[in-house]
Order: structure tokens, then C-alpha cells, then sequence
């Protein structure tokens, strides 16, 4: 079997983004029991500068285009040099990350080739299906993250899906293969560069919540702006980092690039610590794979306190002074 | 002049589930939540009707779903969209993306001549954000999908605002063209009382008899309905049939629930709670 996983860079560092590495590794798993090979496919104006390190999670080849009209996303361009790298190396399965870019162009290659791809998965194995043979097990939250589908494309090939960063872990040990770098040669369409990109700026990547080992979020029951300092103070004191909820992010307590959840970003840290957040399916499915999980609600019913190791019934206001008081004490 | 194209969903409303639909067992009862226009999809539409407003033309929503999506078109009505189309065939059902994508791309060319088709980034049902750029695809348009911003259009060209994620780009691209916007891409507009008043008697084709009919026709009352065989669809590719990927198995969510330790909210448990997260910090490591 084959896998090709669609590599993409971060533009704020010019590194291959951490899901690109993580689904190199998924793919080294799941190709491996099977003799199968890894290939990495990349599209850009240059290759990250740290290509090598896709190597050491199980990458057997890259292969590239890249050209300076290719520095942002030209969809329809990308489309066709991906179907391109897909018809040369005719793989079993096409593993995209999904990143605004991935499940941009993802779509655009599962429609012109007119195969199955399934977004957002959070588990991938390939186990026999049926007469089918081998086949890819694209497993994956719907319905707002109330029921979890395992999806499959039995009849057509490549099986294609995307993976969030920050889903799959990276290894704690990953093989170390040889750096092998092919251009792949393809012309590309003038034509079809159609997006005129007249200004870009690079956002602000400092918030960086899932390498964080404590999460101290906010939720609605936060109440405002001004008591979300509370959640900032309780960070700070234990030396994490600040997540939020979807309903803190609407009503502004705090940028939306804090948010933890199905949509915002997936954390598992050692200590997750819920501060008058409820516990709806879209946040618990960003926070739920964390170590310990402390929960503070006012309403002992919140259905928080279902995946929560420890609890407070209280109001965070008192709460969260209280603990940084004995904090304190504790240094 | 524009011809614009608005894609919409109905959608059960997953984000806000409450104690009516939770089962015992912890799970969710979807036919009790109830069916709402895709928050999204208020954004495109809303995007849509503006640049009707500076450009001129029409805005044409389309949804493709069971009848009871007629409720989201007349909505869009009420926001002041020139025309619905409710698509709507047993052999549509079990769709998956791509085969969503092929009906949907069949009605914008059965609709002809359109320059722009507009829809949210994803559904709050699925959370794929595939139909659209799969629609683009099979309309061969171009597509920005991420569209957090229109800066600017005219007949000629847009320019946009599309989140890169890692980058916030402006964009100026020109027609025809597809775009999927999020939801902090402008504020929907209010249903509109004149609006209201006008089609509050709208409803889909099949719902009046003969005699209602013309009176419908004469006051733009009704939903019209398009089939497979209206759209001159390939049967093959709708459904079932036409979608690649298959749902192997579906289990619920439950709440794990289990060892939960409880702090009474006083003083000398807070320290005990403070100390107990501290010693499990240091193990963890």
C-alpha cells in the first residue's frame, strides 16, 4: 500500500506546520505493518526549511513543485498539480491536514477525481472491509460532535480524509528514514492563477495551546471581560496557558484564537482546568483527551462535571482567588 | 448586474442541545432538535443581498433538503432574495458531499448564466466545509473559501478578505466565482416586515390546489420544487449511488462520567484541591 500525505508549510516560520509532521507519522503507522511506503507531496514558493525532519517520522520520499507563483493559494493550480502527484503515484490513500488551505484544495481533488474524502477525522486504521481488502477506517465526530461516525470509501480510490492538528500526537521514538527530495515536473497553468493576493500579514502565532502542559479556560460563566482576568491570573500562577470557550470567544471576552473545541483548537494537556464552562459536545470534543480535568461550575448539574476528574461547585469569582491565595502559600 | 446564487442548509440545531433532546443514556435524539437556517449560510446570504445592492441583479437562494427546508427559504424571502428553489427528490437522500456537490452545481448551470454563488464555510450538521469548494469544482468557477470580509466589488472583479489561517490575505479575483464566508463575515440582516407581509402565504408548489394556484402564481407565492429529472441529472451520480464514501457505523457519544473527586467550595478544601494539583503536576512529569 502507499500513502501520500500532503505536506504544508507554516508561513509565520517557514517550517512544514506540526500536523504535516503528525500525519507523516499517523501514515508511518499505518503503512508499516503493511509494507506500504510514505510519500510526502509539498506545493509552495520553496520547501520548508525543515524538511529533513519529516524524515524522522517515517516520511520514504517527498516529492515537490515549487515556484515562486505558488507562495499563496492559487486553488484551482494546486487542484491540478495534486491530481497530478495522485495519477504518478497512484497511492491507496491521500491524507490531507485540516488547515483552512488543506480543506480548501482537499475537496477540489476528491471532486475532479470524483473519490471519497472525509473531513476532520480523529482516528485512521486500515483493517480489512467486507470483499474489499484492506481498506481505510476514517473515523470521525458528526452532529456537532454528539455521535461518532466511522466512514468508509469502499469502491473508490485514492481514500482521502483530513485530520486537525494537534488530533493525532506525535511519537514519542519515530523511526529515522534517509532524506530522499524529487521535483515532480509539471507545468504550471497561468491561466488558473486567478486570486491576485494584493496583501498579506502574517498573524500572530504566539498562541501556541496545544504544547501547553496547563489550560486554564473561560467560559459564558465568566460573565465578562473584566473577571476573565481571573482565568489570565490562575494561568499565569500555575505557569499554563489561556483557552477559552466558543460562548467566551462570541461574547468577547477573550480572541477567538483561544478557543478550545471542535472548531478552535484541540488541546490535551496535563491539568485542563474549566472555569463556568458547561460542557457542550463542541468543547468537551477539544479538551476531553486531557490528563486531569478540573471543572468549576456553579451548577452541579453541568454535564462538565461527567468528564471531569475533580470539581468545585462554586462561583469562580470566589473560587479562583481562593486557590491563588493557597498558591501563593504553596511557593 | 449580477446573477447571484446563495447555497443554504437546514440544519438540526447541534449547538445548542438541550434537556429535551438528551436521552437518558446520555445521548442526543436528533429528530428532537429543532431545524434551523445554517448560521452560515445567513452570512452568504446576507453578503449576497449587498452586492445586489451596490451592483444590481438577483439573489436566488437554493437548498437542497426535505420539504420542511421550505421554512429557510421563506427566511430568505422575508431578507428580501429575489427567488427560492427548494431541490428536493427521493433520490437525493443519503447524499454524501460530492454527490450533494453534483445536484448543487446542476442547479446553478440549470439556472444559467450566474456569476456568483455564495454559501457558508461549512454546516453546523457535518462540519466538512467540502460542498462548496466541490460545487466550485464541478461549475469549473474559482473559489475563496475563508471569506471573513468583502472589501470591495464591481462588475468587473471582488476583492475579499480570506482568513489563511496562519495569514489574514486580501484577495481580488474576478468572476464567475465561488466563496464561502464565515460567520463573523458581516451581521444578517432582520426578516423585513414589508417582505414578510408579501410572502407570509408563500409555500412550495405542491401545497396549493388548482383553484390557489393562479392567485399564488399572480402574488409570487410559491416554492418552486426541482427534481433529478428536472435538473436533467445523471440518477448515477445523486445518492447513494453517486457518493464514494459510505457510513460503516455510528455510535453515540456518552458522557464517560466516573472518578470524580468533588472540593466543597470552603476554604480548607480549596487548599486541599490546590495541593492535590500541584503533587499531580510534579508525578505527571
Amino acid at each position: 500500500m502507499k500513502t501520500v500525505v500532503y505536506i504544508e508549510k507554516n508561513p509565520i516560520n517557514n517550517k512544514a506546520r506540526e500536523v504535516s509532521l503528525e500525519l507523516t507519522a499517523k501514515a508511518y503507522s499505518l503503512m508499516e505493518p503493511l509494507d506500504g511506503e510514505v510519500v510526502g507531496a509539498f506545493i509552495g514558493e520553496g520547501l520548508p526549511n525543515n524538511s529533513e525532519e519529516l524524515f524522522t517520522y517515517g516520511m520514504d520520499r517527498l516529492i515537490h513543485l515549487t515556484d515562486e507563483r505558488l507562495d499563496n493559494l492559487q486553488s484551482a493550480v494546486y487542484k491540478n498539480i495534486i491530481c497530478e502527484m495522485i495519477k504518478e503515484e497512484d497511492p491507496d490513500i491521500v491524507l490531507y491536514g485540516a488547515t483552512h488551505n488543506g480543506r480548501d484544495v482537499a475537496p477540489l481533488v476528491a471532486s475532479k477525481l470524483q473519490t471519497g474524502l472525509t473531513a476532520d477525522c480523529t482516528q485512521l486504521k486500515v483493517d480489512d472491509y467486507r470483499d474489499k481488502g484492506k481498506i481505510l477506517y476514517q473515523i470521525r465526530p458528526a452532529f456537532g460532535g454528539n455521535i461518532i461516525a466511522t466512514i468508509v470509501t469502499p469502491e473508490d480510490r485514492p481514500m482521502m480524509a483530513t485530520v486537525r492538528e494537534g488530533v493525532m500526537p506525535l511519537p514519542a521514538d519515530p523511526p529515522e528514514k534517509s532524506m530522499e527530495v524529487e521535483k515532480f515536473n509539471e507545468t504550471i497553468e497561468e491561466d488558473l492563477l486567478l486570486n491576485e493576493f494584493i496583501d498579506v500579514v502574517k498573524k500572530d502565532d504566539t498562541v501556541n495551546l496545544n504544547k501547553a502542559d496547563i489550560v486554564v479556560s473561560g467560559g459564558a460563566g465568566v460573565g465578562s471581560e473584566e473577571d476573565f482576568k481571573l482565568i489570565h491570573d490562575l494561568a499565569d500562577a500555575l505557569g499554563g496557558d489561556v483557552g477559552a470557550s466558543r460562548a467566551a470567544v462570541d461574547f468577547g471576552y477573550v480572541d477567538e484564537k483561544r478557543q478550545v473545541g471542535q472548531t478552535g483548537t484541540v488541546v490535551r494537556p496535563k491539568l485542563y482546568i474549566a472555569c463556568g464552562i458547561s460542557g457542550q459536545v463542541q468543547h468537551r470534543a477539544g479538551m476531553e483527551d486531557a490528563k486531569k480535568i478540573l471543572a468549576i461550575n456553579t451548577d452541579p448539574d453541568a454535564p462538565i462535571f461527567d468528564i471531569a476528574h475533580k470539581g468545585v461547585v462554586g462561583d469562580l469569582k470566589e473560587v479562583i482567588p481562593t486557590m491563588l491565595h493557597y498558591l501563593k502559600e504553596e511557593e | 448586474m449580477k446573477k447571484i446564487v446563495v447555497l443554504a442548509k437546514q440544519v438540526p440545531d447541534t449547538e445548542n442541545v438541550g434537556d429535551e433532546a438528551m436521552k437518558e443514556d446520555g445521548t442526543v435524539n436528533r429528530s428532537k432538535l429543532p431545524a434551523i437556517f445554517n448560521p452560515e449560510d445567513l452570512n452568504a446570504l446576507e453578503m449576497g443581498l449587498n452586492i445586489r445592492e451596490k451592483l444590481g441583479g438577483t439573489v436566488t437562494v437554493i437548498s437542497m433538503g426535505p420539504p420542511g427546508a421550505k421554512d429557510i427559504l421563506k427566511h430568505s424571502l422575508y431578507m428580501g432574495a429575489d427567488d427560492v428553489y427548494l431541490i428536493s427528490d427521493k433520490k437525493f437522500a443519503a447524499s454524501d458531499t460530492l454527490a450533494t456537490s453534483y445536484v448543487l452545481a446542476g442547479t446553478v448551470k440549470y439556472l444559467g448564466n450566474v456569476d456568483l454563488v455564495l454559501g457558508g464555510t461549512q454546516a453546523i450538521d457535518g462540519d466538512t466545509a467540502q460542498v462548496g469548494p466541490q460545487t466550485a469544482e464541478k461549475l469549473d468557477f474559482n473559489q475563496i473559501t475563508y471569506v471573513e470580509d468583502l472589501i470591495e466589488c464591481t462588475d468587473e472583479h471582488v476583492m475579499v478578505q480570506r482568513d489563511g489561517e496562519k495569514q489574514k490575505e486580501k484577495i481580488k479575483t474576478s468572476y464567475p466565482l465561488l466563496m464561502t464566508v464565515t460567520g463573523n463575515s458581516n451581521d444578517p440582516r432582520y426578516p423585513d416586515c414589508r417582505e414578510m407581509l408579501k410572502y407570509f402565504r408563500a409555500d412550495l408548489e405542491t401545497e396549493f390546489d388548482e383553484e390557489e394556484k393562479k392567485q399564488a402564481q399572480k402574488n409570487d407565492w410559491i416554492i418552486p420544487i426541482l427534481s433529478a429529472d428536472e435538473l436533467g441529472l445523471d440518477e448515477e451520480r445523486c445518492g447513494l449511488s453517486g457518493s464514494p464514501t459510505q457510513v460503516a457505523n455510528i455510535d453515540n457519544i456518552q458522557l464517560s462520567g466516573g472518578d470524580l473527586e468533588m472540593y466543597a467550595d470552603e476554604d480548607d478544601s480549596i487548599q486541599d484541591l490546590v495541593k492535590d494539583i500541584m503533587k499531580e503536576q510534579v508525578e505527571v512529569e
